[in-house]
């Protein structure tokens, strides 16, 4: 247990690296959707990314990525511990907001894992709610299996991906 | 004149070596029927803007139902109907033949002709003369591929119809814009960029007419569905971002479709009017109800749903309102698709914990496996009919390569594989267009 939560404090902290180094990419860039008329192709561009607010100071709170069964989205018990730390933190700072975004492993269909990290995130958002935390604190993303943590085709590299995230805006 | 003469052959071997490359048959191409696709003569200025007969071989080729006779093997290679000694054929035991010639127009325009001849009874069985431009000569190509394979099967060809797929580039060469839409030719040649974009691009789906692709970006803010209108080249996004939508199926009239609504962590089923964007309800369940695909009569969708405990694909009646089962086989079907005629359904088949295609016979209800991912595959994903439902497109995702376009016959035995650089990218959610004429 020790050493998968080291492996998940590594993980997070890749996890961090990589998405501050999308948001100096993504700075230049124009919000939202361009499309262009006479251009050969319709264009999309990138879309700012929300300022990420440094982690709270609880260490379970520090902990935002929580890991499932395939196909389930029920919160195993390891994780409970660290759900309630984020609606501990999130019932005494009201004005924080999270968002929840559900992942899947690769296995099955695109629009089937759409679905099911919709599940996964609502299922972490329910269990914030139930610990006293406001609905409007929350909101849910589903990626599918369009954003994998590890790319790798086997377990080793699927049970990193069967995920929910605390994002705070 | 000679000098001429040779560049003319080394070019026609060069088109010729790339196509073959480019599309492997890797099982059942030995009931290949064979055919001599001489290499059509050319006269103009410059060299050929395009190697007609070349393209018309690939696609003859890659049916798995044709075995082109190899250029090296011709004895002869006759250009114009005098010219052709069907002795030469005969030997050769090639039962039909394919000639033709083009040549460029005073106006820069070009003319194209070709005839298929049946070798034995040393007649002709169908031909036709075309003009076109640099850029319609590989559809008119398609054409004369169309037009063969009508005549030697009985059944349309589907070669000058269109794909659409997604490719994801790899971060390191495409840092910003790293979902790539895509429609192309059959022979996924003449790829044009539809979209680019940062966040992921899924389910990308033609209109019935093929004059629209609609498809789903999945952003921070949740999945919205666009329409893109091929003519016009422009897009309208049609669902917003308080709602999240995904999934979209269009109805056989192309007025309406059908979508995933992803709320509360349930996912439902609705239809939308796309005239006036009102929505309604479809289904009502706890459970996961996604990937809705429309019969082409109109009367029912199909659609994939966990209400029994694991994935499976399951029927809704307009009608009746009533929801059926219709696949017990197997741990896991999903994301079926329908043939035109509405008489099949592919679809996803999960079994030994990977996945396949497979096809359903919608009056008996009867499963066939199309596929069997390999032990290099991990997976085989949305398949996609031809439009004369010859053939199935999907995606076969490798180990160490993910996304290759693959395609199978609907009876199973041939069996090809697109490919290329590995660089380049995966190819996701191929789409096959109707016909276009």
């Amino acid at each position: 247990m020790k050493h998968i939560s080291k492996l998940l404090i590594a993980l997070s902290v890749v996890f961090i690296v990589v998405g501050c180094g999308g948001k100096e990419e993504t700075k230049e860039s124009e919000p939202e959707v361009k499309i262009t008329k006479k251009a050969e192709t319709v264009e999309e561009t990138v879309e700012v990314v929300q300022q990420e607010t440094p982690p709270p100071q609880d260490d379970m709170v520090a902990e935002r990525v929580i890991y499932f069964d395939f196909d389930k989205s029920d919160i195993k018990a390891e994780f409970r511990e660290i759900v309630k730390a984020h609606a501990n933190y999130l019932s005494a700072n009201p004005n924080k907001t999270v968002k929840i975004e559900g992942h899947c492993d690769e296995r099955g269909t695109r629009e089937y894992n759409m679905a099911l990290g919709e599940r996964r995130a609502f299922s972490v958002s329910q269990m914030l709610t139930l610990q006293g935390v406001s609905k409007s604190q929350i909101s849910t993303v589903s990626f599918g299996e369009e954003k994998p943590e590890v790319e790798g085709h086997d377990e080793s590299a699927w049970k990193w991906n069967r995920r929910a995230v605390f994002v705070y805006e | 004149m000679l000098r001429v003469f040779s560049f003319f052959i080394f070019f026609i071997f060069a088109a010729g070596s790339q196509a073959a490359l480019k599309i492997e048959i890797t099982e059942g191409a030995e009931g290949a029927e064979p055919i001599a696709i001489v290499p059509f003569s050319w006269s103009g200025k410059a060299d050929a803007p395009e190697n007609v007969s070349a393209i018309v071989s690939a696609d003859l080729h890659r049916s798995g139902r044709f075995a082109p006779l190899p250029e090296k093997d011709m004895l002869a290679k006759p250009s114009e109907v005098e010219k052709i000694n069907f002795k030469n054929w005969r030997i050769l035991e090639v039962p039909y033949l394919v000639i033709g010639n083009m040549n460029e127009l005073p106006d820069g325009k070009y003319r194209v002709v070709f005839r298929l001849f049946d070798v034995y009874r040393a007649k002709q069985m169908t031909g036709f003369a075309a003009t076109g431009t640099r850029g319609t000569l590989r559809r008119i190509a398609h054409q004369i591929s169309d037009a063969i394979y009508k005549e030697l099967t009985g059944e349309r060809g589907a070669f000058a119809t269109k794909l659409a797929y997604v490719k994801k580039l790899p971060k390191e060469t495409n840092p910003n814009r790293r979902y790539w839409l895509f429609t192309a030719d059959a022979d996924t040649e003449n790829e044009k960029p539809v979209l680019m974009s940062v966040n992921p691009i899924i389910s990308p789906t033609w209109s019935p007419d093929s004059t629209k692709l609609a498809f789903v970006v999945v952003r921070g803010s949740g999945q919205s569905i666009y329409v893109y209108d091929v003519k016009n080249n422009t897009s309208e996004r049609i669902t917003f971002s308080k709602e999240k939508f995904s999934a979209p199926a269009w109805s056989p009239d192309g007025k309406q479709m059908a979508m995933v609504r992803l709320k509360d962590g349930g996912a439902d089923i609705f239809v939308m009017d796309l005239k006036t964007k009102k929505k309604k309800r479809i289904t009502r369940h706890w459970s996961i109800d996604t990937e809705p695909a429309w019969s082409p009569d109109g009367k029912s969708l199909v659609f994939t749903s966990e209400r029994g405990g694991s994935p499976q694909l399951y029927e809704y009646n307009f009608s009746t309102t009533k929801v059926r089962r219709l696949t017990f086989e197997g741990k896991e079907n999903l994301r079926a698709s329908f043939s035109p005629d509405g008489t099949m359904i592919t679809f996803v088949h999960s079994e030994g914990g990977k996945y396949h295609v497979a096809v359903m016979d919608m009056a008996t209800q009867q499963i066939r496996l199309l596929t069997k991912a390999s032990h290099e595959e991990t997976e085989h994903e949305s398949p996609s009919f031809a439009p004369n439902a010859s053939m199935v497109i999907y995606a076969a995702n490798y180990r160490n390569q993910r996304g290759v376009l693959a395609a199978v016959s609907v009876d199973g035995g041939v069996h090809q594989r697109f490919s290329y650089d590995k660089g380049a990218g995966e190819v996701r959610e191929p789409a096959w267009s109707s016909f276009l004429d």
